[in-house]
């Protein structure tokens, strides 16, 4: 899963896609979540260090994981 | 080190255009605690979904209810409307309040006597009555309220055959402006059927005629459709009076006062529109006490409030059984209850709160119950925080009906708690059980071995 090159996006969870000109906003883990694969972030990792630092069994971030997954695609963010 | 807690990560799209003056956000506050008990050690105790019913509110919205009237009429009297909750418990506050029972079958009239409500102080309401029901609401002295001309000659024929005569009213439907008129029960004032069952009660010398009653409709939004109620009745009750010489004792307004429940597909939140108590005993004594009576012949004014006196103190706690996104992308929020025990949704957006913190960030959903069943949709579109499984919630508002209407369906129905004035909580009716659903079954002997 690869974030748009043209992505912008910000720590505040503020996201902009120049393509078509919508914005978006993030709750503070959904900005976490793309800052990092923004950065290159494997997915693998990401999930972990969501495990290591919220109170969160790790199949339900394998289900949130998949459903944000489903939001970024919908909102035409991520590279096909 | 201590984790922080968890919300699923979420994007929003924000749209540019002019914003909605009535915001997106539901609910600013999670409710944690009911009368003082926590929702965590409710549902911990009596498990979810479970309803709860504040005694304390009861208590106080029936004294404000009783109070709206009594200080604008001399004589008013209450009497509990059973249809809308008949849960003993709940029943007997409101008779140590003072309400009389009002009843619309013989299984709410013989409730009505097993809570020690005395013979006369029943109102028998109702299309269908029995005949041996009537009978024992003969010989208990009770108020019969006649539905219909073939009820009339029943009783008549009874009554004739007892060698008693029975208290009696009959119920009246009318023209108030609000429609459609509810005029399949009792006998129309327009066009003269009221006053023609009205002479032919008297001109019997079988029944003793002492009140009229009706009730013109249900959450109903205005206040003069009550006073043209009121005058048409205090026109019967004069007619009565001059050409029967008869005098009507009591007028019984009925129900129908609505709740601050949103209805579906209403504009505006109801607490905005709907007017209060205070309002609709204005226009009822202001048009009684202006009619004409002499104060000392004065009827005594009934009133039948169920919904308005009960829907607040009513509560139901649930939990997230799961969430899943719609395939055009909207997120679906699956709940523990579902239509079956809340009826109510079929007819109201029931303000639904979070009962654990979360934070500002919130999803429009669907939030469908936990049947197998297409209809089960408690509500179409609200916006919520992001909800995880095992969240709690409270639902508002929900004393009316619910608990009397709910269905036995796919599902067993859930315990009932009740929350005392000094903050204890009691079991009220426990949930069903296997066993208690299978009581009335019988299995035929050729179908009692299945080999597959």
């Amino acid at each position: 899963m690869r974030l748009k090159k043209n992505i912008a996006t910000s720590e505040s969870g503020f996201i902009f896609h120049p393509g078509t000109g919508d914005s978006f906003s993030a709750n503070p883990i959904g900005a976490d979540i793309l800052l990092q694969l923004k950065e290159g972030v494997a997915p693998s990792d990401i999930k972990k260090t969501i495990l290591d630092k919220y109170d969160v069994t790790a199949n339900m971030v394998e289900k949130d994981w998949d459903d944000f997954s489903a939001q970024l695609r919908e909102a035409n963010l991520l590279e096909l | 080190m201590t984790k922080l807690p968890y919300e699923r990560p979420q994007i929003l799209k924000m749209n540019a255009g002019l914003m909605n003056k009535y915001g997106t956000r539901t609910e600013y506050e999670p409710v944690k605690h009911i009368d003082g008990i926590p929702v965590k050690t409710l549902i911990a105790k009596y498990g979810s979904p479970v309803f709860v019913i504040s005694e304390r509110t009861m208590r106080s919205t029936y004294r404000s209810i009783q109070r709206s009237f009594a200080t604008r009429y001399p004589k008013v009297q209450m009497a509990w409307s059973y249809k809308t909750n008949y849960i003993n418990a709940v029943c007997n506050v409101y008779h140590q309040e003072g309400s009389w029972g009002e009843v619309v079958s013989g299984f709410e009239y013989r409730k009505a006597l097993g809570n020690g409500v005395p013979g006369n102080k029943i109102i028998f309401n109702g299309p269908e009555k029995t005949t041996a029901e009537l009978e024992l609401a003969i010989n208990n002295d009770s108020l019969i309220h006649i539905d219909h001309f073939d009820e009339m000659y029943q009783l008549i024929d009874i009554s004739d055959r007892m060698n008693k005569k029975p208290r009696v009213a009959i119920r009246v439907n009318m023209d108030t402006g609000i429609y459609p008129i509810w005029d399949r029960f009792g006998f129309n004032y327009e066009n003269g059927t009221a006053w023609s069952a009205l002479t032919k009660i008297v001109e019997s010398g079988k029944l003793n005629l002492v009140g009229l009653h009706c009730h013109i409709g249900t959450y109903m939004m205005v206040t003069t459709a009550y006073s043209i109620a009121a005058s048409k009745l205090c026109d019967l009750a004069w007619n009565c009076k001059t050409q029967l010489n008869t005098t009507i004792q009591y007028l019984d307004m009925g129900g129908g006062l609505p709740t601050a429940n949103d209805l579906r597909g209403a504009y505006l939140p109801a607490k905005d529109t709907i007017p209060s108590v205070d309002e609709f005993a204005e226009a009822i004594a202001s048009t009684i006490l202006n009619y004409g009576f002499k104060t000392e012949d004065l009827p005594l004014l009934i009133l039948e409030t169920g919904r308005a006196m009960i829907d607040d103190a009513g509560f139901l706690l649930g939990s997230v059984l799961a969430n899943k996104r719609l395939s055009d992308g909207r997120r679906a929020t699956i709940m523990d209850f579902g239509v079956n025990i809340l009826f109510t949704s079929f007819w109201y957006e029931h303000k639904i709160s979070p009962a654990q913190d979360f934070t500002q960030h919130t999803e429009e959903c669907v939030l469908y119950g936990p049947l197998c069943m297409n209809i089960d949709v408690v509500r179409s579109a609200i916006t919520l925080p992001l909800l995880n499984r095992g969240d709690q919630v409270v639902v508002h508002r929900v004393g009316a009906y619910n608990m009397t209407q709910w269905m036995q369906f796919i599902q067993m129905r859930p315990n009932v708690v009740m929350i005392d004035e000094s903050g204890e909580s009691h079991l009220i009716r426990a949930t069903e059980t296997m066993e208690y659903i299978e009581i009335p079954e019988r299995m035929p002997e050729h179908l009692k071995t299945v080999k597959l």
